[in-house]
């Protein structure tokens, strides 16, 4: 007979970004078999499944025993210890050997001894104990444990809590106290005011949401899915006067302090309303709305409070106060980043105006706004340049010059924002290199690969003609190539071998990798292009073998045929710049191999052989290494 | 409607009749309820507590010269320990919210994550902060350290801003409109003393002095704490007037940093200075209870 199982682990509520990982790590749970299938609110993680035995199979263990020559007293031991009799014992080889039989065992036994193991042993980023020092440890405590097999409790204690068969509901729609069964478990929690999907929680919150006008964003609502156990939005206005803030500060206000969707109006531009999502099933008398436009008034108040109040100092007059902010205690303040980025953006042939942010960049973070917003930091030293009455293009790059944030994130629109980016994130990196503060394994405290990440997407996609070994040196260059290396591959897509073929050949500027790596791909998929690839990397093979570097061609002395032939044909293309056709060689190679004898008794035509495989292959490794590119033959 | 001191009034007694003990504020001066004895000593240990309490708590960077309808340098904290912490902890905690006039069911609670620590203190806990209709009206926390010790029981800490949570129940947008008594308004109470405070808080403390005043406490403190060992009669020894010392420092810590006057570079050691003070009186209360 197969049974189904019901676990719930019933707890206070649960940080919302921890659950996913959690789910993970249970939907791994070992229940003989049967596959499990996960759900969770904020108070309960559950694993249900399908179809578990109600015993496992009886089966038989086979226990080496000694040798026979060793004689009947060791076998007689042997047995004893086994608590078996001599003569059951067999002989296979040379040694005894005792077939002992193991009974099956009921699985409800089993998963009672696995499932509290299983529980605590979830590793989450941070936990608690709460009954005493040498108690378990949790996300947060654990109240109550529903565990089913079948219609049976699975019986287990944690923490001197012992599991049941009752669950409870909502904390103010439901029941506290309810009897399930596994057939009963989803409807009767949803009775008592709790939707135990993910999926229908995100999308209540998503229909209901969208329909009051929100501008959805899919973090908030992943957020909000996994803060909630009966989701309902509801719409909540403010006084349209403080649209006079920016939008930035309004919006970064209601996403990230109140937990709010923005609404927006005409042509894109903020709507004086925002969407709330409660955790409850309604709001009679508004009262919760009420509540929210208060709190939300009071918050943009401050924000107002913070724009006037640093109104009062500009930008520019702020530059020194920045040698009180700490950048790195051993790089000293930001005061000394400031004036190391100047000389970056100057090094990089920045104009006045990029240099001119530069010098601003970093004096928000010494304002009232950006102490409060700290994700705001660049983005309001932009909108204070722009009040202040700087160039457009000095706000401009100032509001920009974080980006981009991730490798998903666009970089800066304008010329001044790459440059004031490309700066800012090259001087860190040189910096903290200088003092060995390098990324290891997970350690990263200063997120470099995240602005070395910066500093490529930028160069490639900004289409920046510097060269690599001009804006780093030694284990910094090394660093780069290895974030390109990522990038081209988990970003922008190319196989890791392309990568290799044209990384290894040598890099100017990173632009210039981006544009050879096209080539490759491009021709990579045309038919004569993966055996000309084994071609190069024979020929490769020959002049390795021969010890050979480079010598001149002597056209006189090529064999008239598929030797001259092949040298006619890679001269045209190669006079045609980049090989885009290169896979057209293939014919003249495979007729050159097929007839003719690089390793010629006469050691001069050999030389000369050699000479010429040895120009083409230089003429087309200007490109990429072909020898990297993996083919069919190759082992993986 | 029931004014800040009914609201007071009705916290206290729910608490009290929950089996806790109701204490009067600490008369040094701290920045938060956490602070004072009955909690940062009190969670030491394996002795069973309960205590609330209301702690006005200065914080003098927080400071707006009475002119931010939110923002003040002193509030008021009602301060709940729960040693060790029952079972149905957030149920008695929702029961206080209903036995002030709050009807959870028109209502929208959500508990989001929030980590309490400080540093100073070398204490840190788990938990959230409640919110009400999207304002923060609980610091909640099972406390796992302090001192630098880890705890025996992992008390609960129920903090209630409430200033701003009676403002939400009054319906009030500034705090200064709340009714504190029949009649009286909460500024006739306290708006001088937010202006005057924040002015000699931001403009007229002397900066040197308090530096002073900070390595006399410290000295003070460290003076003491190397007296414990060889104490003849450990009962008598004046822990609790050592942990005054640490107040003290914390707060003229406070202080300084209001007037600007610790680079972002000293912060950290001057921190550690008074962890360090912390630590050695945690150490000594836990050491002391042995003993007794």
């Amino acid at each position: 007979m197969s049974l189904d199982f019901l676990l719930e682990i019933g707890t206070e509520e649960i940080p919302h970004w921890m659950i996913p990982g959690a789910l993970a790590q249970l939907s791994k749970l070992d229940l003989l078999g049967a596959a499990p299938s996960v759900d969770a609110t904020p108070r309960r993680l559950v694993v249900r499944a399908k179809g578990l035995p109600e015993r496992t199979p009886d089966a038989e263990q086979i226990v080496k025993g000694p040798p026979i020559t060793a004689g009947d007293k060791a076998a007689e031991g042997f047995a004893k210890k086994q608590g078996a009799d001599a003569s059951a014992l067999r002989k296979a080889g040379n040694y005894y050997e005792l077939v002992k039989s193991v009974p099956g065992r009921a699985v409800r036994e089993i998963l009672a001894e696995s499932l509290p193991i299983a529980i605590l042993g979830i590793q989450w980023p941070k936990s608690m104990y709460w009954t005493d020092r040498n108690g378990p440890r949790f996300i947060r405590p654990v109240r109550w444990l529903v565990a089913l097999l079948g219609d049976q409790v699975i019986p287990f204690e944690i923490a001197g809590l012992k599991s049941g068969n009752v669950t409870r509901g909502h904390r103010q729609l439901g029941a506290s106290s309810i009897p399930v069964t596994i057939a009963t478990y989803e409807s009767e929690l949803r009775k008592n005011g709790v939707i135990l999907g993910a999926h229908d929680r995100r999308h209540k919150i998503e229909t209901e949401a969208a329909a009051l006008g929100a501008k959805l964003d899919r973090e908030l609502v992943e957020t909000l899915t996994y803060i909630t156990e009966f989701p309902t939005a509801i719409k909540g206005g403010f006084d349209p006067a403080y649209l006079e803030l920016p939008a930035e500060v309004l919006t970064t206000v209601m996403r990230h302090h109140q937990k709010y969707f923005s609404v927006e109006g005409m042509q894109g531009a903020l709507a004086p309303n925002f969407v709330a999502v409660m955790n409850t099933s309604g709001d009679p008398d508004g009262l919760v709305k009420h509540g929210n436009e208060r709190v939300l008034k009071a918050r943009f108040n401050d924000a107002r409070f913070f724009w006037n109040v640093d109104q009062q100092k500009k930008l520019a007059d702020r530059v020194d106060d920045l040698a009180k902010v700490t950048f790195q205690a051993k790089l000293g303040s930001y005061k000394e980043k400031t004036d190391r980025v100047v000389a970056v953006v100057k090094e990089l042939g920045g104009n006045e105006h990029a240099q001119r942010a530069a010098l601003l960049a970093k004096c928000d973070l010494t304002t009232e706004m950006v102490k409060e917003f700290t994700d705001l930091q660049g983005v309001v030293g932009g909108l204070y340049a722009k009040a202040q009455g700087e160039p457009e293009a000095v706000s401009r790059a100032i509001y920009e010059h974080y980006q981009p944030l991730s490798m998903e994130d666009s970089i800066p629109e304008t010329s001044e924002g790459r440059i004031l980016a490309l700066a800012d994130k090259l001087d860190t990196l040189r910096s903290c290199f200088s003092i060995g503060m390098i990324p290891t394994g997970s350690k990263d405290p200063f997120a470099l690969r995240r602005a070395a990440q910066g500093v490529v997407k930028i160069l490639v996609e900004g289409a920046m003609e510097y060269r690599l070994d001009a804006l780093a040196q030694g284990e910094l260059h090394a660093f780069l190539l290895e974030r390109a290396q990522y990038y081209f591959r988990e970003v922008r897509g190319f196989k890791y071998d392309e990568v290799n073929a044209v990384l290894k050949v040598g890099v100017s500027t990173l632009r210039d990798v981006e544009v050879r790596l096209n080539h490759v791909a491009r021709v990579r998929p045309t038919p004569n292009f993966e055996p000309l690839a084994a071609s190069f990397k024979r020929i490769n093979n020959i002049l390795k073998q021969a010890g050979f570097t480079r010598g001149v061609v002597d056209i006189g002395m090529l064999e008239a045929g598929p030797e001259k032939e092949l040298h006619e044909a890679y001269w045209s293309l190669a006079a045609f710049g980049p090989l885009e056709d290169v896979a057209e060689l293939r014919p003249y190679i495979d007729r050159f191999f097929d007839t003719v004898m690089v390793n010629a008794p006469d050691p001069k035509v050999r030389e000369n052989r050699l000479s010429m495989l040895s120009d083409m292959l230089q003429k087309f490794s200007s490109i990429a290494d072909f020898s990297e590119i993996v083919t069919s033959g190759d082992q993986k | 409607m029931d004014t800040f001191q009914d609201t007071v009034f009705k916290l206290k007694r729910y608490w009290a009749d929950r089996g806790a003990i109701i204490q009067e504020p600490y008369d040094v001066e701290v920045g938060a309820g956490t602070m004072c004895p009955e909690t940062f000593l009190r969670v030491l240990g394996p002795k069973p507590y309960r205590v609330a309490y209301v702690q006005p708590s200065r914080r003098p960077a927080d400071g707006r010269y009475g002119e931010n309808p939110n923002r003040l340098y002193k509030h008021q904290q009602l301060q709940v320990i729960l040693k060790p912490t029952p079972d149905d902890v957030i149920d008695q905690y929702l029961g206080s919210l209903k036995a002030i006039g709050i009807d959870l069911s028109k209502h929208d609670i959500k508990f989001e994550e929030d980590n309490w620590e400080s540093p100073t203190l070398g204490a840190w806990g788990i938990g959230w902060q409640v919110m009400l209709d999207g304002m923060e009206i609980t610091q909640f926390t099972y406390f796992q350290q302090c001192g630098g010790i880890d705890l025996d029981l992992a008390p609960a800490e129920l903090t209630y801003g409430l200033d701003r949570l009676v403002a939400f129940l009054q319906n009030v947008e500034s705090v200064y409109d709340i009714e504190w008594a029949p009649g009286v308004k909460y500024s006739e109470v306290r708006l001088a003393e937010e202006l005057q405070f924040s002015v000699y808080n931001f403009e007229a403390a002397n900066v040197d002095r308090l530096w002073r005043l900070l390595s006399e406490y410290e000295a003070e403190c460290k003076e003491l704490l190397a007296q414990y060992e060889k104490y003849p009669e450990k009962r008598r020894f004046p822990v609790l007037a050592t942990y005054d010392q640490v107040l003290k420092c914390s707060h003229l810590f406070n202080l300084l940093d209001a007037r600007g006057a610790i680079s972002v570079t000293e912060r950290v050691g001057v921190i550690k200075r008074i962890r360090d003070l912390a630590v050695g009186t945690a150490k000594l209360w836990v050491a002391q209870q042995g003993a007794a």
